[in-house]
């Protein structure tokens, strides 16, 4: 039994990698192939599809959107997380609890309940189909989150430092940005990992904002869906493609991520 | 119960060890007779819980056999082996109250409920976790939760062996006293063969019948706690015991003799052919100020209590003496005088005369 | 630990409280405002009061979405929970393996939701799919935009290869931050190895498992982009769950005040039960 369990994870991992490799496998196929007979390997190798991609500037421009909003949206959620989570994990205050909660709740909200009143709400202040725009958006969900986890990550760090720093003559927003920010600059990581994550992945908000300069990718290809017929191989390039960032990630934060989990309260 | 024998065990945490300090453990011929109370003693990172895990089974060793009563149990698992270990942290099943935690080990082994009551209560009676039993684990303080690991530790009745591995280190002073006195006590009431690991020389010396002191992966002296005090077999025992540990001197061997600046030393052993560096080991205790001798300076004098701890120079070397209050303290032309009956010739460390082994 | 109190704390906040206020708080109001009125096209409101939210709970529509949602959260649950639990148990604790498994087990988490709705649209289609055909050459007939019962199997199926994963990563990390002596104490003290489970493994993995079954439960309750791009809702209403059915009030049908109103109730049960589960993650870590 025991010498067998290494058997579980493998299946799990094979199950996993089913359905990626069936997508990357359409990727290099030609339409007719994937049409007209079942392939498990590509009979005519093709690189048309992703040829069509990288030429066409409204589908690599739709991976620069993804990857600015993202960004912008990491960038935004932990600037603003970063003081807050300091706040709940060093202080109590008047309805500090009620607070965290609420927060929390907006984790919770449906996107598609969001979807109406957020066209509404970033038109009428001009930001529609703007990166910021959905940049912004996406810290209703992932705000909660990166202060969830940094709180988690700040309260392991014992008051003392504080203390010593402040005895040792340094203002506050010296000690924060040099002493207090390099030493949890794993769990800032994990949460950058986290934001990026969510916001990489969203849809429905995003594309509910934009409309044509800040598309993103994955929006680009439903179009491809529904307009061009079933083009499926060019779907499935377009979707490959977008595993890929994700996977660099991944492999960059692979050792801080079951450290993260264990040292944060996600 | 039974007497447990190390034979020619090697331990290396690296699957492929080349150099000595790759060694955990470096060569072990040890016996441990049946009903002991031992203490394994020694410095951070000696291999004192490689071992105790070796003899539980946790470890199994890469080279060499751990017998108990003769039998081979170098490949049982350690439910198999009947041993009963304590950690140095407390490990409580959260979830359990105080009784069932230090029922798991019973119930896990099958013992019938009236006994497992029986057992149960008379070690949380042992232990003072009787007004708690049906508290939950979890809320106990440290030392609470060290209890029940000790209790865990004691509730199985014919365990071939007891194991504590540094069992006291979150226990606070006061409470540390009582719990060394009680496993004592209990040691002699049940008689069991337990041995108990630490770095504290106070703790071994007043929990133990015998003393084993490793060092670097080695055993380096095995013995009483008066044998260890008035004859180590290695200066790292003489320096490890006592407080301040025994002087150590460079010496010159001449016609079997220990010269000092010169001047023989007269010593209890005697050393034949000298190869390797040579020392003298004396305890400061055992030195006195005298009209002839070493000439040395006075450094410093502390009080130590009962008695007053005097640091010298001896020609760059320092040489500690213990002097009862109200000894007279030269000022100048201070003369030390060795007791020839506890004054000793080390050989690259060890005894001379009495070869490596011990 | 005890914190000091200090009302300045709340100046660190502020940030926070000012960017959500504005993502949540401006929406909501226009959310709730709508659910109270009616609307006849041409931008003419008229004072609904709670019609719209009586005709919600009423209407057998809304009832059916609901139904099939809770039906969906509970099967994945029940599978992804204990499933995640399994794997974390038998993975490496350490070696290069670890990295490998973490790797290739998290990359579902990072594809974009539509994406991974097209992939398994691709690879379960019946004749060219690589799922659909292993099961049809198998001898069973499958086809999941035809057959209710197919369909389901399919979104579950894409649900438990999609989110697995992070009750796997959580469970593994509470796994790991067990410390060995509790493994050699309960060696010593004869545990089975169901008991180190019972009593060493899943006391320790409460708090991750909590906090896995919330996230799940409230990333279940807001499923849109997956199955929409997968069965669409289809075939007829079958895999209708509450987003889709709510989007398709609002944004396909136009029928605002009604769209509202469901969603507050919506929102109000993922509240009503997070808040339950908190409050009880929250007491039991005081205790």
């Amino acid at each position: 039994m025991k010498r067998l369990g290494w058997l579980i994870p493998a299946l799990y991992i094979f199950f996993l990698m089913l359905p990626i490799y069936w997508l990357i496998t359409m990727s290099f196929k030609t339409t007719n192939e994937i049409l007209g007979s079942f392939t498990l390997f590509p009979q005519s190798f093709t690189l048309d599809n992703y040829i069509t991609i990288f030429t066409d500037p409204t589908w690599y421009w739709g991976y620069f959107n993804s990857i600015i909003y993202v960004s912008l949206n990491t960038v935004i959620s932990l600037a603003v997380a970063l003081p807050a989570a300091y706040a709940f994990s060093r202080y109590r205050f008047l309805g500090d609890k009620h607070l965290f909660f609420w927060l929390l709740t907006n984790r919770m909200a449906p996107a598609a309940v969001f979807a109406l009143p957020f066209f509404q709400l970033y038109s009428s202040v001009g930001l529609f189909d703007t990166h910021i725009a959905v940049a912004l958006a996406h810290t209703l969900f992932n705000v909660p989150l990166a202060v969830w986890i940094l709180e988690g990550f700040m309260s392991g760090v014992p008051r003392q430092l504080d203390e010593t720093a402040y005895v040792d003559g340094y203002s506050f927003p010296r000690f924060f940005v040099k002493i207090f920010i390099p030493t949890i600059a794993a769990g800032i990581g994990v949460t950058a990992f986290f934001c990026f994550m969510f916001s990489w992945v969203e849809l429905l908000l995003a594309k509910t904002l934009t409309a044509v300069y800040a598309k993103p990718i994955a929006a680009i290809m439903t179009r491809t869906a529904s307009t061009s017929g079933y083009e499926l191989g060019l779907l499935a390039a377009a979707g490959t493609l977008t595993i890929i960032p994700g996977a660099i990630v991944i492999y960059f934060v692979r050792n801080n991520l079951a450290k993260g989990f264990a040292l944060g309260r996600v | 119960m039974a007497k447990i024998t190390l034979s020619n065990l090697r331990h290396s945490y690296m699957p492929d060890p080349k150099n000595p300090e790759d060694w955990a453990l470096k060569q072990l011929d040890v016996d441990w007779e049946d009903g002991g109370a031992y203490a394994l003693l020694g410095p951070s990172g000696c291999g004192k819980t490689t071992l105790l895990n070796i003899i539980s089974g946790l470890l199994t060793p890469s080279h060499g056999k751990v017998l108990f009563d003769g039998k081979d149990v170098t490949a049982l698992p350690p439910d198999q082996r009947h041993i009963a270990q304590v950690f140095q942290f407390p490990v409580v099943y959260d979830t359990m109250t105080v009784y069932d935690n230090l029922a798991f080990p019973l119930r896990n082994r099958g013992v019938n409920e009236r006994e497992v009551d029986i057992r149960v209560r008379e070690i949380a009676e042992m232990t003072d976790l009787t007004p708690m039993l049906q508290n939950r684990a979890s809320g106990l303080t440290a030392d609470g939760k060290q209890k029940i690991s000790l209790g865990r530790g004691l509730v199985r009745e014919n365990v071939n062996a007891i194991l504590f591995d540094e069992p006291l280190t979150v226990i606070d002073p006061h409470l540390k006293f009582l719990l060394r006195a009680k496993l004592k006590e209990l040691h002699q009431r049940i008689n069991n063969t337990m041995i108990y690991v630490t770095h504290d020389q106070t703790e071994a010396l007043t929990f133990a019948d015998q003393v084993v002191v490793m060092n670097m992966g080695e055993v380096v002296q095995i013995g009483t706690p008066i044998e260890l005090f008035e004859k180590p077999k290695h200066t790292f025992v003489g320096h490890f015991i006592g407080s301040p540990g025994m002087n150590v001197i460079p010496c010159e061997i001449e016609n079997g003799v220990a010269m000092i600046g010169g001047r023989k030393i007269k010593t209890a052993n005697k050393v034949d052919k000298p190869k390797g560096k040579t020392e003298i080991g004396i305890r400061p205790e055992f030195i006195n100020f005298a009209a002839k001798g070493i000439a040395t300076k006075v450094v410093k004098v502390t009080d130590a209590g009962r008695f007053d701890i005097v640091q010298t120079n001896c020609e760059g070397q320092r040489v500690n003496l213990i002097l009862a209050k109200g000894a007279g303290i030269p000022s100048e032309n201070a003369k030390l005088a060795f007791d020839p009956a506890n004054t000793r010739i080390y050989v690259d460390g060890w005894l001379s005369g009495e070869g490596q082994q011990i | 630990m005890n914190k000091p109190v200090n009302q300045k704390a709340w100046f660190f906040v502020l940030p926070v409280l000012v960017l959500v206020a504005f993502n949540a708080i401006i929406p909501l109001m226009t959310v709730v405002n709508y659910s109270l009125q009616e609307t006849f096209g041409s931008n003419v409101f008229l004072w609904s009061g709670l019609m719209w939210f009586e005709e919600l709970l009423r209407s057998s529509r809304f009832q059916d979405s609901l139904g099939r949602q809770l039906f969906f959260t509970f099967t994945i649950l029940v599978i992804e929970i204990p499933l995640g639990v399994i794997i974390a148990l038998a993975m490496p604790k350490k070696g290069p393996w670890v990295s490998v498994c973490l790797v290739l087990m998290a990359l579902p988490l990072l594809i974009p939701w539509n994406v991974v709705g097209a992939m398994w649209n691709i690879f379960a289609l019946p004749e060219i799919g690589l799922l659909g055909k292993t099961l049809n050459s198998l001898g069973f007939d499958y086809n999941y935009t035809r057959q209710t019962g197919n369909a389901w199997f399919t979104l579950i199926a894409m649900d438990v290869w999609h989110w697995t994963s992070l009750v796997v990563l959580l469970s593994y990390a509470g796994l790991v931050s067990i410390p060995d002596a509790y493994y050699q104490a309960a060696r010593i003290d004869g545990a089975k190895s169901w008991a180190i489970f019972r009593y060493i493994q899943l006391p320790k993995m409460k708090r991750v498992l909590t906090i896995a079954i919330l996230l799940r439960f409230m990333d279940s309750f807001n499923i849109y982009t997956e199955p929409l791009v997968l069965t669409g809702g289809g075939p007829g209403n079958s895999t209708t769950l509450l987003s889709i059915d709510l989007a398709k009030k609002a944004l396909g049908e136009f029928d605002l005040g009604p769209a509202a109103a469901m969603s507050l109730i919506y929102f109000l049960i993922i509240l009503l039960v997070s808040w339950v589960f908190y409050t009880l993650m929250m007491r039991n870590e005081e205790q």
